[in-house]
């Protein structure tokens, strides 16, 4: 299993953010995390990404307790895309690469940088600052800034929001490309997107696991009249 | 349960003697202590400036002692702990800043100057008022803890540097209190002062406990309502991702 | 990769942001260079000696422009999330603080080294076989308040309130900086010998030392979700 999380939970004050969720997911395979806002799904993903430390239940990933022991070891076999691009505006997309890949220790920081950068496609942009791109292309950047270094697991927080339709489409394609290779979490609104991409379909409702399916045989309506069924709620929630 | 009773248990036997001791106090600083030569009656008010001093001084120390135990073992209970030790201290504090002022002025002829204590003490009233704001802009309990106990260590480590550079900012100011010793004051003084010192140590221990109490009276409402309510309408999202 | 290295990087990082986004520094320069000019329209120093007053009306500039310059700091690493992609960088935390502590060092220093020949300028004093001095200085107690002002805005620029929360924090808590700075930098520009305020960089060094290894310790604890 690259993630076994049992009864994971997190307090933030007197609320539960996240209940009782327990979840399995073998190396390799997509998962899609679907809920409406508040559902739980980002304090899933921070706890994924020893972001934060659960309050409750315990977490495996890749084989290795992630809430004590190595934690750096396991960082540079994680990697996190958001929707927020967490790139430097003033620095060059070369350049912000370049220091991910000097702070994750790879060697020849510059040529993985530029071997990275030719397969997001942004080469001829190497040396343009970050705040000149549009948002696809820093987003592309950001997908390539995650990658670097290779990691096992993948998380997606939200990587759709606030992308044009040509980018989404790149995203999408991007990360069906990554199926059986990379183990990835994703979060989305968007459930066309989201079964396209993903083996497996997670409800979160209220901090809760309430549905996990295969996505094989899931078709947008049935996937809509499921997880209307499973959180009461008519609609996948605002596009945050 | 057991904890609790027991600290139950001390809490009635302090608040008795309580009871005993402040009216006991009391009845010493105004009656039996003698009035001091040159200040006057509003020397009196020393036994309660002094001691609030020395319950500042724990309170602030404390502050610091449960912080780093919070910081090690993540136990909520040290951080009620500290963050009621805080509070105490800014408490303890405000008094001496009140009564410094109301001593000064008939003596000195003025209502503040540069003394060394009182100036550290304004100084360390700032930091622990910054570290009560500072816990309640946090945006959930545990950072309000871990961001406390930061500034609670930081604020003990910076008291003997801020009391040592105040000293030697005033340089030749002339050291007028002479406090601590007890030497020279008559030995009546000497008794109502060590007197109305156990007092307000048993004071703050029995705000101590008390606060704390309700602190974890506090955490134990918050920990029901995360069992048994789910998060409606939403939760508070973290403030980074989405 | 080495400790040293990825404190590098960070503050390498922070110092190249700071001089491609000219118009920030620009921003903080004219703020620091406008306090200078009230200052001397508010004390008339054709009567007072401003070496009396001088360091003073300096640090207070500095220290101003400091808690600017770290709320900004900070900030860039709000937007995007960037703290994010730090946090998740398999590197020890404190060298993400030590390399901010580096940065707003060298951005105070840079703020300081235009202002003081300008109050040369303005306040008509002498000042040039002190130099050296004057230099370990100003950087000695820069260091101190950068020191614990990187460690409060951490905490403080996650706030709603941060860039009020900042100087309520940041000021109580070095006031023995402020009071050394301003001492030993009077004496240096009344040319007094070292030995007079000799203890006073002690002090400094001293507030400089304990606050960086606690912070270091500390940091880690801030930077936690």
């Amino acid at each position: 299993m690259a993630i076994a999380a049992r009864g994971l939970g997190k307090d933030y004050g007197p609320i539960a953010a996240l209940d009782d969720v327990t979840l399995d997911i073998p190396a390799g395979q997509h998962v899609v995390l679907l809920g409406p806002n508040g559902a739980g799904k980002s304090t899933l993903l921070r706890l994924l990404a020893t972001l934060a430390l659960p309050s409750a239940g315990t977490l495996t990933l890749l084989g290795q307790d992630a809430t004590r022991g190595d934690r750096l070891a396991l960082l540079r076999r994680l990697g996190v895309v958001s929707h927020q691009t967490f790139l430097y505006d003033h620095l060059t997309a070369l350049e912000n690469l370049v220091l991910y890949a000097r702070l994750y220790g790879l060697g020849h920081p510059g040529r993985v940088a530029a071997s990275a950068l030719e397969d997001a496609g942004l080469r001829g942009r190497a040396a343009d600052q970050v705040r000149t791109f549009s948002r696809g292309m820093q987003q592309r950047l950001a997908i390539a800034r995650a990658l670097l270094h290779d990691p096992d697991i993948v998380l997606l927080d939200e990587p759709f929001t606030g992308l044009d339709r040509a980018s989404g489409d790149a995203l999408e394609s991007r990360l069906r490309s990554e199926r059986g290779r990379r183990t990835c979490v994703l979060s989305t609104h968007d459930f066309d997107r989201g079964l396209r991409c993903a083996d497996r379909v997670v409800v979160l409702a209220a901090g809760r696991l309430v549905a996990d399916r295969p996505a094989a045989g899931l078709d947008a309506a049935r996937l809509l009249a499921l997880f209307r069924e499973a959180t009461g709620q008519a609609d996948p929630g605002g596009r945050a | 349960m057991d904890a609790n009773a027991r600290s139950a248990w001390l809490d009635r036997l302090l608040l008795a003697l309580l009871v005993v001791l402040i009216p006991a106090c009391l009845h010493a600083i105004f009656v039996v202590a003698p009035t001091e030569a040159k200040m006057g009656i509003v020397q009196r008010i020393f036994y309660f400036h002094v001691p609030s001093a020395f319950a500042a001084f724990a309170g602030i120390v404390l502050c610091a002692l449960y912080s780093a135990l919070y910081l090690w073992t993540r136990d909520r209970r040290y951080d009620t702990l500290a963050c009621a030790s805080a509070e105490l201290g800014v408490v303890f504090c405000t008094i001496v800043l009140i009564t410094g002022p109301i001593w000064a002025r008939p003596i000195w002829g003025v209502w503040w100057t540069g003394e060394v204590r009182l100036t550290s003490t304004l100084v360390l009233w700032l930091i622990y008022v910054g570290y009560l704001l500072l816990r309640s802009n946090a945006e959930n309990r545990d950072q309000a803890a871990r961001w406390g106990a930061v500034i609670g260590i930081v604020g003990a480590l910076d008291l003997p540097i801020i009391y040592k550079s105040v000293e030697w900012w005033r340089g030749l100011h002339p050291k007028v209190l002479k406090i601590s010793g007890g030497q020279g004051l008559d030995p009546t003084m000497r008794h109502v002062f060590a007197l109305c010192t156990l007092t307000f140590f048993l004071l703050f221990a029995h705000l101590l406990i008390q606060r704390y109490r309700l602190g974890r009276l506090a955490d134990e409402v918050d920990d029901l309502m995360s069992a048994r309510r789910r998060p409606s309408p939403a939760p508070p999202r973290p403030a980074s991702w989405s | 990769m080495s400790y040293l290295r990825a404190v590098w990087l960070f503050a390498a990082k922070d110092l190249k942001t700071e001089l491609r986004s000219r118009e920030q520094v620009v921003t903080l320069l004219f703020f620091a260079l406008l306090m200078l000019v009230v200052f001397n329209f508010a004390f008339d120093f054709t009567i007072i000696d401003f070496t009396t007053l001088g360091a003073g009306i300096l640090w207070v500039c500095f220290i101003f422009s400091g808690v600017l310059a770290l709320n900004r700091s900070f900030q860039i690493e709000r937007e995007q999330d960037r703290i994010q992609g730090i946090l998740l960088a398999p590197i020890d935390r404190s060298a993400f603080y030590l390399g901010k502590v580096a940065a707003t060092v060298v951005v105070m220093s840079a703020v300081e080294a235009i202002l003081v020949p300008l109050s040369v300028i303005l306040f008509n004093f002498q000042f040039s076989d002190r130099i050296g001095i004057a230099i370990a200085v100003l950087i000695l107690n820069t260091i101190g308040f950068a020191a614990v002002g990187t460690l409060f805005a951490a905490m403080t620029t996650r706030t709603r309130r941060g860039e009020l929360l900042l100087p309520l924090l940041l000021f109580p808590a070095t006031v023995p900086i402020a009071l050394a700075a301003v001492k030993s930098t009077t004496h240096v520009l009344a040319g007094r010998p070292f030995a007079r305020y000799s203890s006073w960089i002690g002090l400094s060094c001293a507030y400089d030392l304990i606050f960086l290894a606690a912070a270091v310790l500390l940091f880690d604890h801030v930077m936690e979700e």
